[in-house]
């Protein structure tokens, strides 16, 4: 209870979760450190998870000063607005919007067309479905053009990164995971240079490294993850 | 010289109503483009080429798509009364309230309208948690916002002139004076607020429209509950 009332910072979140690693990205993209990191376990959710969260009861939760901040985004906002630093955001309005539009986008539409694929059971499940992908993946490409500008810029956000970077970042170990069990390429340099540049540029950059899983880790629990679901068909 | 602003929009749609609202309360003048979404424009097509939907907001040059986008670009790009609070905290909670009502509130207020037997009581009673946790937020507050409409309060559009036309062309009652007396307060609040009225939609026009699509609206809910 002590310990509680004196925190300043922490974050619930579950290491595997998108939404959760693109608040640990987005924190250490402007400069906030120092804080408690708390590992939920889904299974058996905490009361300070249930009592922070009780509209969804779901990971992250960013809690600052005792005050719980919930969905990813909103959060990423909040850290961006609340926290000298690096600019998460644009500083123009247009360009703000824009930044807001391709984020949903990656949440609303990307991700969910991806989703079917990386829950796939089948070799035929997995051709059908990477196909299916793939449209959202060329609008990305095509959004990434727009946004880094003819001078090539190397990130969503311009120079540095962005929003729309810690977005589409929260998932980029996983679509590296599932790439390397498959043998599929979603970001695939030939088809999406600029994607598959980004990728890259992305992961090696110092405070994505930190606050990422090792794609090696969520390899090995994606392939359990198979496993258990072929298992239980039998 | 400001540039000229435009809304593409649906006279019918809360989404389409909440961009208006945002420019009524901001005090920008803009021009109304109906859409006939049945035989979408080329217009919409070339500044909406990803999701082809309305609202889009043309200012200018610029096209600015996703209702809850634009509204945060009016309050940022334009002077005036602000719609979203200022303290970080404030905002924080204005847009999980927000995320709220497009990600967990409308679908099931919608089918709970539409569908029918079975299926509806689960729709139903989800509907009633939800409606529960915005009543909530209101905590005695005329608006979301406080004491003027602000963010939640567009977002929430829909609880507004919809509900009424919905529940007299569905025949469905779900949001009752019993049980949220403070969500139809605000219905009422929102009806007489004198900085809304100019884009009040027309009562008759929304019940003629939602009565023309009543069989095709019962129809998507049914296939979409039994997925």
């Amino acid at each position: 209870m002590a310990a509680a009332a004196g925190v300043e910072l922490r974050l619930l979140g579950e290491w595997l979760s998108p939404y959760c690693i693109r608040v640990k990205q987005a924190l250490a993209v402007k400069g906030v450190a120092g804080y408690e990191y708390v590992e939920e376990d889904l299974e058996h959710k905490s009361e300070l998870l249930l009592s922070s969260n009780p509209v969804h009861g779901k990971v992250p939760v960013l809690i600052h000063r005792g005050a719980p901040v919930c969905e990813s985004l909103v959060i990423v906002q909040y850290v961006d607005e609340a926290w000298a630093g690096p600019a998460i955001l644009p500083s123009d309005p247009y360009e703000r919007s824009r930044a807001r539009f391709w984020a949903a986008y990656i949440d609303d539409k990307f991700f969910p067309s991806w989703e079917p694929f990386f829950k796939s059971k089948t070799a035929e499940d997995r051709a059908e479905t990477f196909k299916n992908a793939i449209p959202a993946v060329e609008t990305l490409e095509k959004a990434l053009t727009e946004c880094s500008s003819s001078e090539g810029k190397p990130f969503f956000g311009g120079d540095s990164i962005g929003y729309v970077d810690v977005a589409l970042g929260g998932y980029l170990a996983w679509i590296k995971a599932v790439d390397e069990v498959a043998g599929t390429s979603l970001f695939d340099e030939a088809k999406f240079p600029r994607l598959a540049a980004w990728a890259e540029r992305f992961a090696a950059a110092d405070a994505v490294r930190d606050a990422s899983p090792a794609v090696e880790d969520i390899v090995v629990f994606y392939k359990k993850m198979q496993a258990a679901e072929t298992g239980a068909e039998h | 010289m400001s540039p000229p602003v435009k809304i593409i929009g649906h006279y019918a749609s809360p989404y389409s109503h909440r961009v208006e609202m945002a420019l009524q309360l901001k005090g920008v003048p803009y021009e109304l483009i109906q859409e006939d979404l049945s035989n979408k424009s080329e217009l919409l097509l070339a500044k909406n080429p990803v999701h082809k939907k309305v609202p889009v907001l043309l200012h200018g040059d610029l096209a600015i798509c996703e209702s809850l986008v634009i509204v945060e670009y009016i309050d940022e790009a334009f002077d005036g009364p602000s719609i979203l609070p200022a303290d970080p905290y404030d905002r924080a909670m204005a847009r999980f309230w927000t995320n709220f009502i497009d990600t967990k509130f409308s679908q099931p207020i919608w089918l709970a309208y539409w569908s029918e037997g079975e299926a509806q009581k689960a729709v139903v009673k989800e509907t009633k948690e939800n409606l529960a946790l915005l009543e909530a937020q209101l905590n005695g507050k005329r608006f979301f916002g406080g004491d003027t409409p602000g963010y939640l309060d567009i977002a929430a559009c829909m609880l507004g002139p919809w509900i009424g036309v919905l529940e007299e062309v569905t025949g469905v009652t779900l949001v009752n004076g019993n049980e949220f007396p403070a969500l139809c307060q605000w219905a009422k609040e929102y009806s007489s607020s004198e900085a809304l009225e100019p884009c009040h939609p027309d009562r008759d026009r929304l019940v003629a429209y939602f009565t023309e699509n009543k069989e095709k609206y019962k129809m998507m809910a049914k296939t979409m509950l039994q997925q």
